[in-house]
């Protein structure tokens, strides 16, 4: 069985909406990262007296959970209804492949182990 | 003049100044981690302009000589005449400038408790412009009618002993009143607005309470039993609403680091009025039942949707409240012979004059700080933009930030 890992890189004040959101559509396990980053915009300018001031890295949140192949569009759809504020900087997903999964405590590996 | 009582008033002075940065440290753990700085900064910003300003016109606003029970006026201007002498309406036994630097650092710490109302959202030039003219028109006048020679609170014969009225009432309503005026927080009551450093707000906390010594011993202006009795009280009812306000948590769910110190500091609010005035066993329910007025009043004030960040208006508006009333309540002769009989020693009138001092500082700091920050908002703008706020004000505001 195929399985995905997600790394959805998000506002850090959406993480609870998001949490939430993963919870309520079935997906419990995750890890979350806090980050910096930027995207297109090169960060944020803000206007200043002697010129604009640029903020080069924002706060961010990469939140990081491992699926089912068949489950991944459901969980991006709730990483995208809770994390869509319309703006800029709202983040991106990432979606790869995982070539195995084992849990620690019993051994086990694929869709069991997760 | 005695050399005894002068150098307990500037020790009590120093132990005063340092509560100002205290609050901003109080306040700054408080806040999210982008705007610990700004927090501070309104503080440390205040220590300096307000002490200019009581130099300059302040003090002669608030003590100098009385026109009409309303206000001081100006012929005190940049402290014109006062030196070594002692003043005797004020105080006999220490110099005009030892009674004059205490007082400074009341004038100082009043508007840095209103700070709590609107941080994470200000600007900082707005800030300013409210601080000074907020000192000038709210704080100078109220000083004035509660403890200023021919003052007409005073004269009605109100006991403030430390500032519940001047100091508490005053900041704590007009915090509500700037809270109305300035827009709330983006994502207010929809994502979570944790403390950032609680470890900090416990520091400021504990400053707090270190200093209130001097706020409330040091204003017996001297070395003398009646400092001693007002630090025993103060710290007593301090330590019954720090008890109280943990209970509270502790029932609601578990016993709460800041729930701790926030209970502290509400029980040294709640003294202050009353500290040279009351018993230690009355210090005790003073103490405690602030804690509760006031735990029980931030649950309205989160449900009416009213973004007063840091809950001033509960803890310092509704526990000054209360101070004040139960001053009137508890007052005794025995403690103080110049203070007054309360209610349960048989004096109504003590009580009714409480009150209203009360309603007067209520409905006075409440529609002048609301004209105030309306003109200010209107003309210059309170809050920064939505950028600004979403990146932090100590980035946005001061190009700092708080890497801990």
């Amino acid at each position: 069985m195929r399985l995905r890992k997600i790394e959805a890189y998000i506002r850090e004040e959406r993480l609870d909406n998001v949490r939430s959101a993963l919870e309520q559509a079935g997906f419990t396990g995750m890890s979350v990262v806090e980050a910096k980053g930027r995207g297109d915009q090169k960060g944020l300018a803000l206007p200043g007296r002697k010129g604009a001031f640029r903020i080069e890295f924002l706060p961010k949140i990469l939140v990081i959970l491992v699926v089912k192949d068949e489950d991944y569009p459901r969980a991006i759809e709730a990483i995208i209804q809770a994390s869509n504020s319309g703006r800029p900087g709202d983040g991106k997903i990432f979606v790869s492949t995982v070539d195995e999964v084992i849990r620690i405590r019993t051994g086990k590996v694929g869709a069991e182990a997760l | 003049m005695n050399t005894g009582d002068t150098a307990w008033v500037l020790i009590s002075s120093a132990l005063v100044m340092l509560m100002t940065p205290a609050v901003g440290l109080f306040y700054g753990g408080m806040v999210r981690r982008k705007n610990l700085l700004s927090t501070i900064m309104f503080s440390l910003t205040i220590l300096a302009v307000i002490s200019l300003q009581w130099v300059l016109f302040g003090y002669s606003l608030a003590f100098g000589p009385d026109h009409f029970g309303l206000i001081g006026d100006l012929s005190w201007l940049g402290l014109r005449g006062i030196g070594d002498t002692p003043n005797p309406i004020y105080a006999s036994n220490i110099p005009h400038v030892a009674f004059l630097i205490f007082q400074m650092m009341f004038a100082v710490i009043t508007p840095a408790l209103i700070t709590g109302a609107f941080v994470e959202r200000i600007k900082f030039s707005s800030f300013l412009l409210f601080t000074i003219l907020w000192a000038t028109i709210v704080y100078d006048p109220i000083a004035h009618w509660v403890w200023g020679a021919g003052g007409w609170l005073h004269s009605l014969g109100v006991l403030d002993f430390a500032g519940g009225t001047v100091v508490h009432i005053a900041s704590g309503i007009s915090a509500l009143a700037v809270a109305l005026v300035i827009r709330r927080r983006q994502g207010f009551g929809e994502i979570r607005m944790e403390p950032g450093n609680i470890p900090l707000t416990i520091l400021g906390a504990v400053f707090l309470w270190m200093g209130w010594f001097g706020f409330n011993a040091g204003s017996a202006l001297g070395a003398n039993a009646l400092a001693a009795h007002a630090f025993l009280v103060t710290n007593t009812a301090a330590a019954a609403a720090s008890l109280a306000w943990l209970t509270i948590r502790w029932a609601l769910h578990r016993p709460s680091v800041l729930g701790a110190a926030i209970g502290g500091i509400v029980g040294l609010v709640a003294i202050t009025p009353a500290a040279g005035y009351v018993t230690p066993f009355a210090a005790i329910l003073i103490g405690a039942i602030a804690a509760v007025i006031s735990h029980t009043l931030t649950i309205p004030r989160q449900r009416l949707g009213i973004d007063e960040s840091l809950d001033v208006w509960a803890c310092h508006g509704m526990a000054g409240t209360w101070g004040a009333i139960a001053t009137g309540l508890f007052a005794s002769k025995a403690i103080n012979g110049a203070g007054a009989n309360g209610l349960f020693y048989g004096n109504w009138s003590l009580a009714g004059v409480q009150l209203l001092a009360v309603l007067v500082v209520w409905a006075y700091s409440f529609g002048v700080t609301w004209a105030l920050a309306k003109v200010i908002d209107r003309f210059h703008g309170l809050a920064v933009s939505e950028v600004e706020e979403y990146v932090g004000l100590d980035i946005a505001q001061h190009g700092e930030a708080t890497h801990m």
